[in-house]
């Protein structure tokens, strides 16, 4: 008797199962070709940049802080190069110089490595102090959390970036102090989030089947909850890199960030920025640079996020 | 049709709707081709299992499409008026005023920082339908007819002061206030306790007959709907599969899919004999409590090897909470749980390996109870791995051999993560996970209640076959007494935190009762139409209304 009824409930067991769906980078492929306009744009933006970054010794004949010219000459000036093997042609300056007389293009292009590279390592060890800390801080619970919550709670109420030229005068302006410094203000934002998103998922049935398990901390906070935080994570690390970046050109434009005559794009701005009385639009590029980045970052994030979160515009 | 006074008439009608809902940016078809013919002062259950489309039915009765739904294609007509041609504005007024909507979660619905009588009076008002004065009389009125303890002070409160029960009632109140000609009740009573599930059912039979008001009654529930509906529509994938007057339907359903509907409950235990006289787990005196909350009071009971034991009762009775006792979760204050004569520590972080694995438990709700980051292979290999020690192929073919175990096929579902599984499929994967650390008791708490009738049934047929194979002691959380009788060998009913009555099944349930016992087993629905209105009139008589309804 029980085996026909054993059918229909198997039957209706298998209703439906939605089909298994193959992730691999055709699929990738496809979601980018549906992509929005600003997505792919602020994709195309991110992809030149680290090009111009990775490839920046390549793209010019000079140095970084080779002076080629005169100071302030116009844009499009003619100039003779001679190079490391005594070959020597014209080079037409695109932007002109400097106020020292360095190519604007050469610094430009040495700026985006300078820039990008820092505040990606500095938004690396954010993450990874804050993250760390906002993933422990939610699964241990108890003390662990207070105290660190407490810690986070102290830095922040400080100014960042008062808090940042505090130390920044107390211990110097190496990059390595400039990167961790920041990387240490930005990683309490961090270590918010994480705290938060974990909490939602530490409540879950599946954590507490892994702790009544027996499973250790690592495995709870690697396998289990950190797979299911990575969404926001994840577009909270290009918002956290727009903003390093935007720090470091800021620290930088105040003459505590990276120090001459390495290319910044913060510093390159205060330098030409007496051009700009003779309308000069000069000084405005490496302002656009930061930007057209900031731009870009955040188009990517918006559509990872929408895609992520399952959000749908209402029609 | 009739025209005398309006009743009789055609309200509503759909012609040919279909919805398309979107998912991954495609549109898939969630109703195709529905028909369906609404007269006046009739109440119209829509039956079928999740994914059958019936809710989105009932809200395109609004003319309402949810966020990445769209209706495609049909006619809905409300007395008159074309709900699919008609403008934004026009359905707005049709809203609330004449089209009233009750949804499943009340808690939900309510805004938390609104007294219950202002988001009543907020429909009438905004509609011009009455002053605020009025709207608060007709409040109270309908609060009293609704059966709410103290009518004229309880709309004061806020929504988390008041039980889960009331609320519903609240928001029945609240769809009446306009007195609307037609009310969507979309599984109005599926989150309440059994014993508050009927009061509820009771009132809000009452007053839709007392106005003569039309209804749609959505529920999963056919022993719910055989009390509430006039006429029963039978939907499954978005199409029509019966349709009928309530009586002819329960009595001769025409379709293979209504009759397995109607069979289903029909899954009955055969009793094991009893193969050792030493409990596996005994749970001793224990007493429990959250911070100063109490919550258990001296509970005892045993598990035998082999044997299921239910324990019923409402949501609060403090059923999880001995769960929790046992698995380690909540330390007791007093008492202590033995498994094979051996006491436990209280904390499961001092519990050894093996006292963690021979006692593993399964979730109400799969979802939450799988990482949906792991795929199947990892989600039942770890325990097999972690406890066992089993790696490489012999860890691959021990995943395949507990794949097959509970029905499901390996080759198709190993590598799949949980979200590609339906409901019933993601249980059964909570079930191999828990059958893979190899243990003697599983906990297993309300494990078919998110589920539907039919797959609840094929999980509970599942859980015998492997008690049978493994001899396997469940502890089994429910409050459906259905699931009840079908499964257990020994009941416990539990109150407030106490046990009031405990014993074999067959005891429990032949009278003599404890009163409580009695209340929930006739709280149980029964399929038979009249069954409601027999059990008001035989409590009235007795006059047990009077004191559950003011529980």
């Amino acid at each position: 008797m029980s085996d026909q009824d054993n059918i229909t409930a198997q039957t209706a067991d298998a209703v439906a199962p939605p089909p298994p769906r193959k992730r691999g980078v055709r699929d990738a492929l496809r979601a980018l070709a549906k992509a929005p306009l600003s997505a792919k744009f602020g994709l195309v933006v991110i992809v030149f940049y680290v090009f111009v970054a990775v490839f920046a010794p390549v793209l010019t004949p000079f140095g970084e802080s080779e002076i080629v010219a005169a100071e302030y000459e116009l844009w499009g000036t003619e100039v003779e190069h001679t190079d490391a093997e005594g070959r020597t042609q014209t080079v037409t300056l695109m932007f002109g110089t400097d106020n020292l007389g360095r190519d604007m293009l050469t610094r430009l292009l040495y700026g985006a490595r300078n820039t990008i590279g820092i505040a990606f390592v500095t938004t690396c060890i954010a993450f990874l102090l804050g993250g760390v800390g906002g993933i422990l801080a939610a699964t241990v619970g108890g003390w662990t959390d207070q105290i660190l919550s407490r810690i986070v709670d102290i830095l922040m109420a400080i100014p960042a970036l008062i808090f940042a030229l505090l130390l920044l005068t107390i211990f110097g302006t190496s990059v390595l102090s400039l990167v961790l410094v920041i990387a240490v203000l930005d990683s309490t934002r961090v270590f918010r989030l994480a705290r938060a998103v974990s909490l939602n998922v530490v409540v879950m049935d599946f954590v507490e089947a892994a702790r009544l398990r027996g499973e250790g901390l690592s495995w709870i906070t690697l396998r289990e909850i950190l797979p299911n935080i990575m969404p926001p994570l994840v577009a909270e690390f290009g918002l956290r890199f727009c903003f390093v970046f935007l720090t470091i050109a800021s620290l930088s434009f105040l003459g505590l960030g990276l120090q001459p005559p390495t290319a910044d794009w913060g510093s390159m701005v205060r330098d030409n920025a007496t051009l700009i009385t003779y309308g000069d639009i000069t000084p405005l590029l490496p302002a656009g640079a930061i930007a057209l980045l900031t731009v870009g970052v955040n188009f990517v994030v918006d559509w990872f996020l929408h895609k992520t979160s399952g959000l749908r515009d209402e029609q | 049709m009739s025209s005398d006074g309006g009743k009789g008439d055609l309200l509503l009608t759909m012609r040919g709707l279909r919805i398309e809902g979107q998912s991954d940016e495609e549109w898939h078809e969630i109703v195709k081709g529905v028909d369906l013919d609404l007269h006046r002062g009739e109440v119209l259950g829509l039956i079928g299992e999740s994914g059958a489309g019936k809710s989105t039915i009932g809200l395109a009765a609004m003319g309402f499409a949810r966020p990445g739904c769209r209706i495609s294609a049909g006619e809905i007509v409300f007395d008159g008026v074309d709900l699919m041609k008609a403008s934004e504005s026009t359905k707005r007024k049709l809203r609330g005023v004449r089209i009233a909507y009750v949804a499943q979660s009340a808690a939900a619905s309510f805004n938390p920082a609104h007294r219950l009588i202002d988001q009543f009076s907020e429909g009438p008002v905004e509609h011009g339908v009455s002053g605020r004065a009025e709207a608060e009389s007709d409040a109270r009125e309908l609060y009293g007819k609704l059966l709410l303890p103290d009518p004229d002070r309880i709309g004061y409160r806020y929504p988390h002061q008041v039980s889960g029960g009331q609320l519903q009632r609240a928001m029945t109140a609240m769809a009446m206030a306009c007195r609307p000609d037609l009310i969507i009740f979309d599984e109005p009573t599926t989150a309440l306790d059994v014993t508050t599930q009927i009061e509820v059912l009771a009132t809000i039979k009452n007053i839709v007959e007392e106005f003569d008001t039309a209804a749609i009654y959505i529920t999963h529930d056919l022993a719910v709907v055989a009390q509430m509906a006039d006429r029963i529509k039978v939907l499954r994938f978005g199409e029509t599969v019966e349709e009928a007057d309530t009586a002819t339907m329960m009595t001769s359903p025409q379709q293979e899919y209504t009759k397995t509907l109607w069979a289903v409950r029909s899954f009955k235990k055969e009793p094991i004999p009893a193969k050792s006289k030493e409990p596996l787990v005994s749970v001793k005196n224990v007493t429990a409590a959250y911070g100063a909350v109490p919550v258990l009071h001296d509970v005892s009971f045993d598990i035998y090897r082999g044997k299921t034991v239910a324990v019923v009762g409402e949501s609060g009775s403090g059923k999880s909470t001995t769960a929790r006792v046992i698995t380690g979760l909540l330390p007791p204050r007093e008492g202590q749980v033995l498994v094979n004569g051996e006491p436990l520590p209280g904390d499961y972080r001092h519990r050894t390996k093996a006292q963690l694995r021979h006692a593993q438990m399964i979730y109400q709700m799969a979802d939450t109870a799988v990482n949906p980051k792991q795929r199947i292979r990892e989600i039942i290999g770890r325990p097999v791995s972690f406890y066992l020690g089993l790696s490489g192929r012999r860890l691959e073919e021990r995943i395949r051999e507990l794949l097959s175990l509970i029905e499901l096929e390996p080759d198709k579902f190993i590598d799949r993560f949980p979200g590609e599984l339906s409901g019933g499929q993601k249980q059964r994967i909570c079930i191999a996970r828990a059958l893979a650390a190899e243990p003697e008791f599983i906990i297993c708490d309300e494990v078919t209640s998110a589920l539907d009738q039919i797959v609840a049934e094929g999980i509970l047929r599942l859980l015998d076959r492997l008690q049978r194979e493994l001899d396997l002691a469940y502890m089994f959380i429910t409050h459906d007494l259905a699931t009840v009788r079908a499964i257990s060998d020994e009941v416990v009913v539990m109150l407030k935190g106490r046990i009031v009555e405990q014993g074999p099944r067959e005891e429990m349930f032949t009278p003599p009762h404890h009163e409580y016992t009695d209340l929930l087993l006739s709280s149980v629905p029964e399929m038979d139409p009249h069954w409601l209105d027999d059990l008001m009139e035989r409590r009235r008589r007795d006059g047990m209304m009077a004191s559950t309804s003011t529980s």
